[in-house]
């Protein structure tokens, strides 16, 4: 039967040619729509956990009151033993403490004087240790622009556009002008060892890197930090995994009585990205629904059309016999010939697509100039498993509803009028 | 004998009131007043700074020498990681050098209105003009009395634009001419920094301050205490001190 459907669709082009364009750029929409939202999106969350949130952060109560701010001095003391005490009890999670700070970078003149300078945004993490999981949570090897990794004391690696700024070199020395913890004015030579560019303009921008117990010495914070982030050992982020460890933390270490005591929190629960989460985890459904619906009005319309255009033969039909559940339902097997034969196409078209986006992503960076999320400037699509298969939902669902609403008109059809409305 | 009394009681009320009005001096001869109190060609003082934050108490010991109020030159002397460190001021530019880096650096921008060694004291407030009468006009409001002085109480406004509190109330003594009081306004009428008179001194023939605690209110800790240790007015104050080179011996 369906071979026979087939045959008459290839050979009555009129019947097929639209429905089959309409529903393979419908699909050939869900699948570019879904796989590049789904590359931004997780991008995103991606980025915000490697810079800023971890799948979960420990910072102290006090300090998350007034966190955009990174007010260094209400940061967690006693770290080592915090790591040691994680380390023991949360054996499929990476630990790794971090210290965020601003000021100023002053690269010096021959007289040692300010040649240049500007605000910064620095980051202090654990460079220098063998056993450190940073190099690969921020993928410094990959930003790395040029130059070297930090591999001694007092080396740091600048962005290459606040480098271009400041008109620093490989190799110079640059002075961090910046608080302690105590609220001091802290002042501290780096000597320049890398240029990195890790595609996030708020990044890019302005940011330095450098090694935790540097940071430490320079800011006052012996034994401190401004957070300890936790990542999964897969680097995949499981927001009820997260919350369940997130409430077993806070019931043995947080003390609502005590500002200075940890708390820790869940990248959802970090910077409104529960919205953004619940956002990204339903954009398949959204997606999916949008298109089905916007397919559906647009193939029972064309439905109609073609019921009109095809008057003659239905009633022809009808005449001859053929009952009209019968004659319904091969009409709604059509549509799903036409259906599969779009999602096909319309896939194969948008996975085309997609994975160019996925290699070649939109520049959208010289849009961002003045943007403080962290989010990639280049925004490319990613292809899935799901990026297979999602355009065959509206592809297959929205010319069957479109059948079916239009061929309601059979149902409606009188057999004693028949041969009068055929004027035969 | 009626007409009489309301005569008498009218020319008593209009005495009394001229004399109360003779006593209240401008808000200008006021602010005169009180610059006279600071003002001096020169300066060498050595004071004590206790900084109450959220996580502890520091104490910063710190030793100027000014000249007029363009220049300023101070060394910190304690604690160990605050020692050597130096900062100069000259009219409107503010220099510090640190021993950790040999490197003189200009502060400058959103770094001024940061605390000073994490006191409740901006470099801004250290860059102020101390004349009040420059930057601000000035309203006597009324009397009150602080502690168990009897105080002017005035509304200062911002007359100039590039300045760190757009208006000021001070309550000024009325027989000292010192302010043992202040608040401190932005423009939008928020308060955003109060200071305190603890204890006063004699010094000369003028009244200086002898312990103030200043305190930002956008900050949660206890306030700074600033306790002048001693002073000399008019003292001989070499004049390479007041040079980007001096900050590096």
């Amino acid at each position: 039967m369906i071979r026979f459907l087939a045959k008459g669709l290839i050979r009555d082009r009129s019947r097929s040619l639209f429905p089959v364009l309409i529903v393979s750029a419908g699909v050939f929409l869900t699948v570019l729509l879904y796989s590049w939202m789904g590359g931004v999106m997780g991008d995103m969350v991606s980025s915000n956990a490697r810079f800023d949130t971890g799948h979960v952060k420990i910072i102290t109560r006090a300090y998350n009151e007034l966190a955009d701010q990174t007010p260094n001095d209400l940061a967690i003391l006693g770290v080592n033993d915090l790591l040691e005490q994680l380390g023991n009890s949360e054996k499929n999670m990476v630990w790794t403490p971090r210290i965020r700070f601003g000021g100023l970078l002053d690269i010096p003149d021959a007289h040692g004087e300010t040649r240049s300078q500007g605000p910064v945004i620095g980051l202090g993490v654990d460079l220098l240790s063998s056993e450190s999981p940073e190099t690969e949570i921020l993928n410094l090897q990959k930003a790395l622009a040029k130059g070297r990794l930090p591999q001694q004391r007092n080396e740091i690696l600048i962005s290459e556009e606040f480098a271009g700024k400041l008109g620093a070199e490989l190799g110079e020395m640059a002075t961090l002008v910046s608080s302690t913890m105590y609220g001091s004015m802290a002042m501290h030579n780096f000597r320049i060892a890398g240029i990195v560019r890790f595609g996030i303009t708020a990044l890019d921008k302005s940011a330095i890197i450098a090694d935790i117990a540097d940071v430490r010495a320079a800011l006052d914070m012996a034994d401190g930090a401004s957070e300890v982030l936790g990542y999964s050992r897969n680097m995949l982020y499981d927001d009820s995994t997260m919350s369940k460890l997130t409430q077993k933390f806070n019931g043995n270490f947080s003390k609502e009585d005590d500002e200075f005591s940890p708390i820790m929190l869940t990248l959802g629960e970090q910077k409104g990205l529960a919205e953004y989460l619940f956002f990204a985890n339903s954009m398949g459904s959204i997606i999916v629904s949008v298109f089905v619906f916007a397919m559906f009005v647009v193939l029972w319309n064309s439905g109609l059309m073609n019921g009109i255009r095809r008057y003659g033969e239905i009633g022809i039909r009808l005449a001859m016999g053929e009952p009209k559940g019968t004659l319904y339902r091969r009409m709604l097997s059509e549509s799903m010939v036409i259906g599969l034969a779009g999602s096909i196409l319309g896939t194969v078209i948008g996975l085309a697509l997609s994975y160019y986006m996925q290699y070649k992503p939109i520049d959208f960076s010289s849009m961002m100039q003045n943007s403080t999320m962290i989010i990639s400037g280049e925004m490319g699509a990613r292809v899935t498993g799901m990026s297979y298969v999602i355009g065959f939902l509206p592809g297959l669902i929205a010319p069957l509803l479109g059948t079916m609403a239009a061929g309601i008109g059979i149902y409606k059809r009188q057999t004693s009028q028949l041969f009068k409305e055929l004027e035969v | 004998m009626k007409k009489l009394t309301v005569l008498s009681l009218l020319i008593f009320g209009a005495f009394t009131y001229t004399l109360y009005a003779e006593e209240i001096p401008s808000g200008e001869t006021i602010l005169r007043k009180i610059d006279e109190n600071y003002d001096a060609e020169s300066r060498i003082s050595t004071a004590t700074m206790i900084i109450k934050g959220r996580r502890g108490t520091r104490t910063v010991k710190s030793k100027s020498w000014a000249q007029g109020n363009d220049k300023v030159f101070t060394e910190y002397l304690a604690p160990a990681r605050e020692k050597g460190t130096k900062m100069l001021k000259l009219k409107d530019e503010l220099w510090t050098w640190t021993p950790s880096t040999d490197r003189t650096i200009r502060i400058a921008g959103h770094m001024l209105r940061q605390a000073v060694l994490g006191s409740d004291v901006s470099y801004e407030d250290f860059m102020e003009d101390p004349k009040l009468s420059n930057n601000y006009d000035v309203e006597v409001v009324g009397e009150e009395k602080v502690g168990d002085r009897l105080c002017y109480v005035l509304d200062l406004t911002a007359k100039v634009d590039e300045i760190a509190y757009y208006s000021r109330k001070l309550w000024v003594d009325k027989e000292r001419y010192l302010p043992l009081k202040e608040d401190r306004f932005a423009k939008s009428g928020k308060l955003l920094k109060t200071v305190k008179m603890d204890e006063v001194f004699r010094i000369e023939e003028r009244w200086y301050p002898k312990k103030m605690t200043f305190k930002d209110v956008l900050k949660k800790g206890s306030g700074t205490q600033f306790t002048i240790d001693s002073i000399e007015f008019n003292a001989k104050v070499p004049e390479h001190i007041f040079s980007k080179a001096s900050l590096r011996r």
